[in-house]
């Protein structure tokens, strides 16, 4: 008895000290916006592979992400859903001069659960015509870039008034989703990075075309504080390679400058040619 | 100005609410000899422990199509649950029900047993007794039950967040409008909206608090016995 508890109190012990024995692991912080909860773990992992350097990610808003960096938050990167909060920081002298790219353009969609009777793929806007769509839920268009653009999109599609009555705001798009999700609201206008999630995949969805809103820019940013800025640089570096815009498309971005349809503001009259539809 | 009295508005419905129901739950917690007894307190003491976000988030399941809330309301008037000001006003009741409920416990818990006796001897029912005897011993309890039920609405944010839809005039509350001035930098916005609540908060408090120890307990206690 005795011994076993003094073998338990060595254990106990070598338990506590473990991990400050090891040698110090490389590690690049990364505050991430929460449309990349699915693409980030991917590109994360391809990185340490590479490189044997930990990306350890905090998703958030990047509206919270951008208070937070003006008062010293101790991030190395900055991933950001709208490209003004990164360009801000530089304007500020907050980050690295020269590291601001924009990596990827948002998608939206309108997403409706498995169960819905709507045809989403056959009727597009008209969807949310249909009486039987009581709630859509958008994200909050006031802070959130991708309420933003639904809010754009609806108008330019000529809907809004009709549904104006009908929207139900989320405070982010992840909470705007799991409004439809939970069958609260009857179908909405979220990221296409979230309707491609596993929980979500399921779902009917009809691609919002990008000529119908204002581009969802992501902007990324390389922050003074940074500890380790040659490994920070390096993942800004893994993010526009080839394999990290691959990941980016898997997972329900566009890559700037590769998609041939662009934004033409408020003309009704244009709806293009290439819609993809999902159903 | 909208947000402030919607806010307002969800707070006097949630506390005049768990008034009605909190007295009979709080008298049985208080008098009971049920030996089941813990099990019933721990679930009135649950809202305390879940993160609002989390609460929030059963609440919304529960008020959704599939859920029992969301199926029984929409069989009752044909519509969602969520979204609406009721279920801001259901959501919130749960929320405050601790808020309520233990300091009326304390108070019935805290009338002497004798005084109790007494008016049972005297030929007084139960319920002339809680009228006559418990309940103007208590209203130092009932007053503090009320107003934490109260404020604790009014400051409710993540409950709101996650079931309200933030509608203007529906559901969109002054904690989350100012939160969201703060997330679109108007923080000259949310500075005035936050202020007017705090200044409105702190009047209010002051003048219950005052009544409540000082000037009033005798006024109020009569004025209920009467």
């Amino acid at each position: 008895m005795r011994w076993g508890l003094r073998i338990l109190f060595v254990v106990g012990l070598l338990c506590m000290s473990a991990p400050y024995s090891k040698p110090q692991v490389r590690e690049i912080r990364v505050a991430a916006a929460a449309d990349l909860s699915f693409a980030m773990p991917d590109l994360a992992r391809q990185f340490e592979k590479q490189t044997r350097v930990k990306v350890s990610v905090t998703y958030g808003s990047s509206g919270n992400f951008y208070a937070q960096m003006q008062n010293g938050g101790p991030f190395d990167l900055f991933f950001s859903a709208d490209i003004e909060y990164p360009r801000k920081l530089e304007a500020v002298g907050l980050a690295e001069p020269g590291t601001l790219y924009e990596y990827a353009l948002g998608r939206i969609v309108i997403w409706a659960p498995v169960d819905s009777k709507l045809n989403l793929a056959m009727q597009g806007w008209q969807a949310l015509l249909e009486p039987r769509v009581q709630k859509i839920a958008i994200a909050n268009p006031q802070h959130a870039p991708y309420g933003r653009a639904a809010l754009a999109a609806l108008k330019n599609a000529g809907i809004y008034e009709q549904v104006k009555a009908k929207l139900v705001f989320g405070e982010n798009i992840a909470q705007a989703a799991q409004f439809i999700q939970s069958g609260n609201a009857d179908a909405g206008i979220i990221a296409m990075s979230l309707a491609l999630s596993s929980a979500m995949r399921n779902g009917k969805c009809w691609e919002i075309p990008a000529s119908m809103h204002p581009p969802i820019e992501q902007g990324m940013i390389l922050l003074k504080s940074a500890r380790d800025k040659d490994m920070a640089r390096a993942f800004l570096e893994f993010v526009l390679s080839p394999t990290g815009k691959g990941i980016l498309t898997k997972f329900g971005f566009s890559i700037p400058g590769t998609n041939s349809s662009s934004y033409r503001g408020l003309d009704r009259g244009s709806t293009p040619a290439l819609v993809t539809t999902r159903s | 100005m909208e947000a402030l009295l919607l806010s307002l508005r969800l707070a006097l419905s949630v506390s005049a609410i768990l008034l009605v129901i909190g007295m009979p739950l709080a008298y049985w917690l208080a008098y009971s000899k049920w030996r089941g007894k813990f099990l019933l307190e721990s679930v009135v003491a649950l809202p305390l422990v879940l993160p609002p976000t989390v609460l929030g988030f059963y609440l919304l399941v529960a008020m959704g199509p599939r859920g029992p809330l969301g199926r029984m309301w929409y069989a009752l008037f044909g519509h969602g649950l969520a979204f609406t000001f009721s279920g801001l006003v259901l959501a919130s009741v749960l929320y405050s029900f601790p808020f309520a409920i233990q300091p009326l416990v304390a108070a019935f818990e805290g009338v002497d047993r004798k005084l109790i006796e007494a008016s049972a001897l005297l030929g007084a029912g139960r319920f002339r007794t809680f009228q006559r005897v418990i309940l103007p011993l208590s209203v130092p309890g009932v007053v503090t039950a009320m107003v934490l039920s109260f404020a604790h609405t009014v400051g409710e944010f993540g409950v709101v967040l996650m079931v309200g839809g933030n509608l203007p005039g529906v559901t969109r509350t002054v904690s989350i409008d100012v939160y969201d001035h703060v997330q679109s930098m108007e923080f000259a916005q949310a500075n005035r909206m936050a202020f007017l609540l705090l200044a409105i908060s702190f009047a209010f408090l002051s003048v219950v608090y005052a009544v409540n120890r000082r000037v009033g307990r005798r006024v109020w206690a009569s004025w209920v016995a009467r």
